[in-house]
């Protein structure tokens, strides 16, 4: 995400409404993108990213007053899209979300193992979307994209450590869920 | 779970759920929609009006029961 406007919020606070809407959409056509992409890789839906993206400027403008420049506007829009994409997880039931036909625009799961058939992946899948929503986030950020744990801390608000404690959790409740189904991974 | 565990955890993870490639960008354009978002106007603070209604209503209702003669005056103005 870049981060060369990190002080255009406070830079149009005091101007007028025109010009803070302008200075609003230039900040919001430089980061969408990026905003968009943390979430997507939270959610893993095209549709809801779009609106929780949607969701992030609106919750941005609204606690614009609040930000601080010092602390640069890409951890601060990450978080609370973070928080965003969370509160959606929150919402929906494990049965109903990551349908296969939401996840379509996503690249298709790629067996390297033989021994690990589409029908282990599938129920891994399932197990996956089980777990409660702040270990799927860390899960997701950590194993799936590989992002730094800094990033990840500074995002969920929370320290590496407990990042790192988050992972290991998702990963051990995900082993259980998949043992009690008969597959031991 | 010992550190073998976690990585073949990891790595089945990582076959049933493949990462996201490069920075994808939104089907649509998001602008409109967050316009529409912001112009959405939050609900009226229903208890100030509701304090100021019930007292006007009051003025007026101990007015025409003081004061009789005024209720014709208070109905032209309505």
């Amino acid at each position: 995400m870049r981060n060369g406007l990190s002080g255009v919020l406070n830079e149009f606070r005091q101007r007028s409404p025109e010009t803070f809407e302008a200075a609003f959409e230039t900040l919001f056509r430089l980061h969408q993108r990026a905003v968009y992409g943390w979430i997507l890789r939270i959610v893993r839906n095209p549709a809801a990213a779009e609106d929780l993206t949607v969701e992030t400027f609106w919750r941005i403008h609204r606690a614009h007053a609040r930000f601080e420049p010092s602390r640069g506007f890409e951890g601060w829009a990450r978080r609370i899209a973070t928080h965003a994409a969370l509160d959606w997880l929150r919402t929906r039931r494990a049965e109903s979300e990551l349908s296969m036909e939401a996840c379509a625009d996503l690249k298709a799961p790629a067996v390297a193992d033989p021994a690990i058939t589409a029908e282990i992946l599938r129920k891994t899948a399932l197990a996956f979307q089980r777990l409660p929503p702040k270990l799927r986030i860390a899960a997701t950020l950590a194993v799936v994209e590989e992002q730094s744990q800094k990033d990840m801390a500074a995002a969920l608000g929370i320290s590496v450590a407990a990042v790192k404690q988050r992972v290991f959790r998702a990963l051990r409740l995900l082993r259980k869920d998949l043992e009690r189904q008969g597959i031991t991974p | 779970m010992n550190e073998h565990d976690q990585d073949r955890m990891k790595n089945l993870l990582q076959q049933a759920l493949p990462p996201v490639d490069g920075e994808p960008e939104p089907g649509r354009d998001l602008w409109p929609a967050v316009l529409r978002r912001l112009d959405a106007k939050p609900a009226p603070a229903l208890s100030g009006w509701a304090w100021f209604d019930g007292a006007l209503l009051a003025g007026l209702v101990g007015l025409a029961a003081f004061f009789p003669a005024s209720i014709p005056v208070l109905l032209y103005y309505l």
